[in-house]
């Protein structure tokens, strides 16, 4: 990883500095399942190595590939990041050693979230009762980020340029040849199909809606790249997006007010069922639905955004 | 040590030993086809010989019947991304030197 890490730094061809931030994001996909967090290492593999990728060479096309040099040394810079980074290095010296029984880690509030979502919550993933029920806040913040930030590339790029202009025509010939056309078609149904078990899957073993959306986003974004943009908009049009994407993040929010309606906390889901873990059960279901349709939706718009720039040029 | 955990270690050896030589034929080849021919041709076959061990290690589970799903995906894109790297190379105009030992022709 560190070596992988230099290299990003040192190399003045940004094609290469993706790909091997690529490597970098599935190393450390590793490095998470080896320290047991198999669901940080799925998040990690599908959203660093695979989406953010494809966004990367995405913006790469539409920019350039080699990194201007610079005229003289910056030193400003330089002073900076090695502040941060002394700050930082000084800053482990007050955390107590990695895996000690006495941590607060393991003192705080770990214990009753392992011993008592069972109860509480009632689904065998504790990794997915702490994210979407226990700390819901902060899993609504994060999903109100992923959209704001394709909210902003909307914004930045394009999005509002072609109100009046008639849609730009794409490179709509089939360019891709025959063998990548038959895998694809092979592979994308069962990408989705994937993506949809990961969804649904996430009560009862690693998975979710951020990797769902990553995955559903992902096989279309296959389907976009092998049979061009136009066939993709035909499929999944780019207005049924612009709705779905804040939509996803109106379901999370729309839940947790539900849950106020209904008598509890927000985002607080006692209430939605007859009984407590059975209301449990259908916020959970229905906050990872939002957090699927805001990923997925986001990251298929800003393929279209650029697959769009792109054919401009 | 059963037979099958050392039919394993022989197929883990084997799919070590190809990929250890493909790595070696990456960095040596002359040019890029020839590049892509030592890395394409082996790592479909290691990674097959990699989940034949693992399947051996697990025996007959649910486990052995995931490396099995992963072989035949796979067997489909690891081929289709090595086809897929060798024409974009082609199409953008990369050839091969014509003789060999000579640095190859930049793309134009």
């Amino acid at each position: 990883m560190l070596v992988t890490a230099l290299f990003v730094v040192r190399t003045r061809d940004l094609l290469a500095a993706t790909m091997l931030l690529g490597a970098y994001s599935l190393l450390s996909a590793g490095m998470f399942m080896v320290l047991d967090a198999v669901d940080v290492a799925f998040t990690e593999a599908a959203v660093g190595a695979g989406v953010s990728t494809i966004l990367m060479l995405y913006a790469l096309v539409a920019s350039g590939r080699f990194e201007r040099t610079p005229t003289r040394p910056q030193w400003l810079p330089l002073l900076v990041v090695l502040a941060t980074g002394a700050a930082l290095v000084w800053g482990t010296f007050d955390l107590p050693p990695v895996g000690a029984p006495g941590n607060p880690v393991h003192q705080h509030v770990a214990p009753r979230y392992l011993q008592q979502s069972g109860a509480e919550i009632g689904i065998p993933n504790v990794v997915t009762s702490v994210l979407a029920s226990y700390r819901g806040y902060d899993t609504l913040g994060e999903t109100a980020v992923v959209f704001t930030a394709g909210l902003g590339v909307w914004l930045l790029i394009g999005g509002l340029q072609r109100r009046g202009a008639a849609a730009p025509v794409l490179a709509s010939a089939p360019h891709a040849n025959l063998i990548l056309r038959v895998v694809s078609k092979f592979l994308i149904p069962v990408i989705l199909l994937f993506g949809l078990y990961v969804q649904f899957h996430g009560e009862l073993g690693p998975g979710g809606g951020f990797q769902a959306g990553v995955i559903l986003a992902s096989a279309l974004i296959v389907h976009l790249q092998v049979f061009g943009a136009d066939q993709t908009r035909q499929i999944v049009p780019e207005s049924l997006l612009r709705v779905l994407a804040p939509l996803g993040v109106l379901l999370y929010g729309g839940t947790g007010v539900a849950g106020l309606l209904l008598g509890g906390n927000y985002l607080d889901y006692h209430p939605l069922g007859r009984t407590p873990v059975g209301g449990q059960h259908l916020g959970i279901l229905l906050v990872e639905l939002g957090v699927a349709l805001t990923v997925s939706s986001t990251m298929l718009l800003l393929c279209y955004l650029f697959a769009a720039r792109v054919a401009r040029r | 040590m059963t037979w099958l955990q050392l039919l394993a270690t022989l197929l883990l050896g084997a799919g070590s030993l190809l990929l250890l030589l493909a790595g070696i034929g990456l960095l040596r080849f002359p040019h890029f086809y020839a590049r892509l021919h030592a890395a394409a041709v082996v790592d479909t076959l290691a990674a097959a010989l990699f989940l034949a061990g693992l399947g051996c290690l697990f025996g007959a589970t649910l486990g052995t019947v995931k490396l099995g799903l992963i072989l035949l995906f796979l067997l489909f894109t690891s081929p289709t991304a090595c086809h897929a790297l060798a024409r974009a190379a082609w199409v953008s105009g990369l050839r091969e030197p014509a003789q060999p030992g000579e640095p190859p022709p930049s793309p134009s």
